[in-house]
């Protein structure tokens, strides 16, 4: 009958396309496992003491370090995170509080419009904001353009965290005579504090990688500094520009720095990922 | 009157820590629950009215960036008008800036990254959301398709400069093209795989939604497990994938790092998809710090407005579309 | 002279280690109108879903034992091929949101990728339509998407949709659960006229649905198929002190 072969051809082309499918989302795996593979091997061999202690040596003098970038990766990073968390946490609150009002709608709208500004634009207003005022590159002015792009992740993660919350807690507070500020911060937000530090962390290992907003901000220092109006270096500054020099020495001290960027990475991603799992919480 | 102020204050802690511990402080507080403190009533209103200025503060911030973008963009906008957006030439040292091949650069990467990415994302999607929604397997692809999003950009320039470059060198010399490795092609496959994540995951969430009733309904017919896929799950999901392909777009648009470690970076309009190039992004990123005149510097952030404003509007629509389909 | 259109042997069905569908042995004849009723949990579901198999799409879910219809096991042939023959009608209407009326109830040959002309698809849509007493009430909204129609008007756009395969029997779950009274009480109705054409085996759980549409009953209960009998005689005259116990309310 007609129909027999018909279904045949069907099931069979129906077993076809799930196969090829599989195939075609196995191989998105192929490319990650063959970068964290490459970088694993061709950085692990350079890092030693030397190279977690000193500084960049000129071109051609061994016992180059890359001691300037990791304090300064730490440093910038502390900074923006000083900035973004905390008020990334309070206008979480301040929108899951105000779900209806029209700021609260701006304030939104505008959240969304951040998280997809391209990073090399918030360098460029980072650096009209305060590089030019200031009148030097500074690692305070890559902190702040960081701190920009972390904002959206703190935001959206502490909201949809609050917003999981009961009312009746706010409600128990409330009843036992608290102000609103101590409900706040003495309930509601220690209550949600996994979702709030998840996304913290995640803001964090969004921005650790970064390089287009401190190329015209923190713009790098080959000396160790921890003066945060001056300018700084950092990782993913460093690995740009040895990446991108004609020099082996240079593309050693970069693929060492690459293992260490991708590894702390990759542990706050897994990190946020354990507490996310852990403790049941929308990001 | 001193006295009565000094008592209330002392009580007051213990209001405000909402605790009524014993009968002996009992009295005291329900004295004074009556009258709310004006310490406290100042703190709470501190309190809310820096929320607001938080929420406020969101909003100045991204009309500021707006604001100072155009400010900064007046010069060029004044000298040399829109059609420097045409301009086919950008020679800074003779004064000619025409920024059509950085748009050109900045289309082409994206576009072709987008069309190599998507079959891989809507495959980890349809995976992901119909085929294995549960299960150790499905879990392990799901974690490595977003560890993908997590790997830094100038690690993937990185990457792409040691091994993509001289693999895209040995084809180009295969297929009789200039063997330089760098180029939009490059960058494009690069690109291709940073914005998997974005439409596969925005991808699943979206067949997830489908409601087992429907899929159900098509299979008592006598349908395929690909027939159900095609003619029930892919119709109801149309929008929220297309979000998710935007989505993925507005992140191409914006790279820069990967981009330009392996696009050659030259102002030259590409002759082809293996020629050198250079995106809106990319050229910022290399000639910010060089540009000596304020007209180049002003041309040079009028990219970066382009950019804000296409990125925006993209992403925009994204949203629109998802909230739209999620409201159905 | 009643024929046999489908025969279960021995049939059981689990979903992984839990037994649900226990050792049922029965015998549908032609044409006529069999209600399925047990209280919730019984198995009465999972039985029908065996049928045309639809239970085994549910991860872990397994079966055993001979399904014939029209005395070839089903379990031997192509699950499509099964689908085909026959038909099915869930609880809730589930007619394709993005597709129109006519779109719905043609959508089973669309979905097996059988092209046919113009005129037959009007052909079977508007014989469809009529078999469900639907077709004066939408045959000028026609290329319409059918959001507006009622709930009982969107139960009997998917028996049109079932019905337009022209299978040898139609299965019925819970068909009038989701439906006002009076939606109920117009399916009910199509009953009495489909069976003419098809055999019908409807899942319900309300007994006096069964009672007042069904020719047999089937009671099933904790997986067991207890009782099964002409209607008249089960409602009247029970064997099993448990049918007793259910029609009597003792539990439900």
């Amino acid at each position: 009958m007609m129909m027999k072969t018909g279904i045949k051809f069907r099931i069979n082309k129906s077993g076809g396309i799930q196969v090829i499918t599989i195939i075609l989302a196995f191989a998105c795996v192929i490319p990650l496992i063959a970068i964290l593979a490459y970088i694993i091997q061709a950085g692990i061999t350079k890092i030693n003491w030397n190279f977690l202690t000193n500084i960049p040596k000129p071109v051609g003098e061994t016992g180059g370090g890359i001691v300037n970038a990791l304090v300064g990766s730490v440093i910038i990073i502390l900074v923006a995170s000083v900035i973004a968390i905390p008020i990334g946490i309070l206008t979480g609150v301040y929108l899951s509080e105000n779900r209806k009002s029209t700021l609260a709608y701006w304030c939104r709208l505008c959240i969304d419009v951040l998280q997809g500004v391209p990073s090399i634009v918030v360098g460029i207003v980072a650096y009209f904001w305060l590089v030019k005022p200031l009148g030097g590159f500074s690692a305070l002015s890559g902190s702040v353009a960081l701190a920009i792009m972390m904002l959206p992740i703190v935001v959206r993660s502490t909201e949809e965290t609050l917003k999981l919350l009961p009312d009746s807690l706010k409600e128990a507070a409330f009843a036992l005579g608290m102000p609103f500020h101590r409900v706040i911060l003495k309930v509601i937000i220690p209550c949600g504090i996994s979702g709030i530090l998840s996304g913290a962390i995640l803001s964090v290992a969004r921005i650790a990688g970064e390089t287009a907003p401190l190329l015209f901000t923190a713009f790098g220092n080959p000396y160790l500094t921890t003066n945060i109006t001056k300018p700084m270096h950092s990782l993913p500054l460093l690995i740009f520009n040895y990446a991108t020099s004609p020099y082996n020495d240079w593309h050693d001290l970069a693929w060492g720095a690459s293992v260490i960027l991708l590894v702390f990475v990759l542990l706050l991603n897994i990190l946020t990922k354990q507490i996310t799992k852990k403790w049941k919480v929308q990001l | 009157m001193d006295t009565p102020i000094k008592n209330e204050k002392i009580t007051l802690s213990e209001a405000s820590l909402g605790v009524i511990d014993s009968g002996k402080k009992a009295n005291t507080v329900s004295k004074k629950t009556l009258r709310r403190p004006f310490r406290q009533i100042r703190t709470e209103k501190f309190f809310k009215q820096t929320l607001v200025l938080m929420g406020l503060i969101m909003v100045i911030l991204v009309f500021g960036i707006l604001l100072t973008l155009i400010v900064e963009s007046i010069p060029s906008i004044r000298a040399l008008g829109l059609k420097y957006l045409w301009g086919k030439t950008w020679d800074p040292v003779q004064d000619i800036y025409g920024a059509f091949p950085f748009l050109l650069g900045t289309l082409l990467t994206s576009f072709l990254a987008l069309i190599i990415s998507v079959p891989f994302s809507i495959a980890v999607a349809i995976f992901l959301g119909e085929y294995f929604p549960k299960g150790w397997l499905s879990d392990f692809l799901k974690n490595t398709v977003e560890l993908i999003a997590a790997v830094p950009s100038v690690i993937y320039g990185f990457w792409g400069l040691a091994v993509m470059v001289p693999i895209v060198r040995s084809f180009e010399t295969k297929i009789g093209v200039d063997p330089i490795g760098v180029g939009i092609f490059t960058s494009s496959v690069i690109l291709a795989i940073m914005i998997i994540p974005y439409a596969a995951s925005l991808g699943r969430s979206v067949i997830q939604m489908v409601p087992s009733s429907l899929k159900e309904g098509a299979y008592a017919l006598g349908a395929t497990r690909w027939e159900v896929i095609r003619d029930v799950i892919i119709p109801y999901t149309k929008s929220g994938l297309f979000a998710g392909i935007l989505l993925s777009l507005g992140r191409a648009l914006g790279e820069t790092m990967a981009v330009t470690m392996v696009i050659g970076n030259t102002s030259q309009l590409p002759k082809s998809i293996f020629a050198p190039g250079n995106t809106m992004a990319s050229v910022i990123a290399n000639e910010f710090t060089e540009a000596d005149k304020a007209v180049y510097l002003s041309a040079l952030i009028e990219l970066g407005l382009v950019l804000f404003l296409v990125t925006t509007v993209i992403n925009m629509i994204g949203k629109k579309v998802i909230s739209r389909f999620t409201n159905e | 002279m009643e024929s046999t259109i489908i025969k279960s042997k021995d049939f059981n069905a689990y979903f992984g280690s839990n037994h649900v569908v226990k050792n049922v042995n029965i015998e549908i004849p032609k044409n006529y109108v069999i209600a399925v009723m047990g209280p919730s949990g019984c198995g009465k579901t999972t039985y029908l879903r065996c049928i045309n198999r639809m239970h085994e799409l549910i991860p872990g879910a397994t079966s055993n034992g001979q399904m014939l219809l029209n005395g070839e096991n089903v379990y031997d042939m192509h699950p499509i091929f099964v689908r085909l023959k026959i038909g099915m009608v869930f609880q809730r209407p589930n007619p394709f949101p993005n597709l129109s009326i006519y779109d719905n109830v043609i959508a089973g040959y669309k979905l097996n990728g059988i092209r046919l002309p113009k005129v037959e698809k009007d052909r079977i849509v508007e014989h469809s339509l009529n078999r469900v007493a639907l077709w004066n009430e939408v045959k000028d909204s026609l290329n319409k998407k059918g959001s507006f129609l009622s709930g009982g008007q969107q139960q009997r756009l998917c028996i049109a949709r079932a019905v337009a395969m022209e299978p040898d029997v139609l299965l019925f779950d819970e068909p009038t659960s989701a439906l006002d009274p009076i939606s109920t009480s117009t399916v009910e109705e199509l009953f009495h006229e489909l069976k003419t054409n098809y055999t019908l085996i409807i899942v319900t759980h309300n007994m006096q649905q069964a009672a007042r549409v069904s020719d047999k009953t089937a009671f099933f209960y904790l997986g067991e198929l207890v009782e099964y009998d002409d209607t008249k005689l089960m409602f009247t005259n029970p064997k099993d002190a448990r049918t007793q116990n259910y029609i009597t309310g003792r539990f439900s």
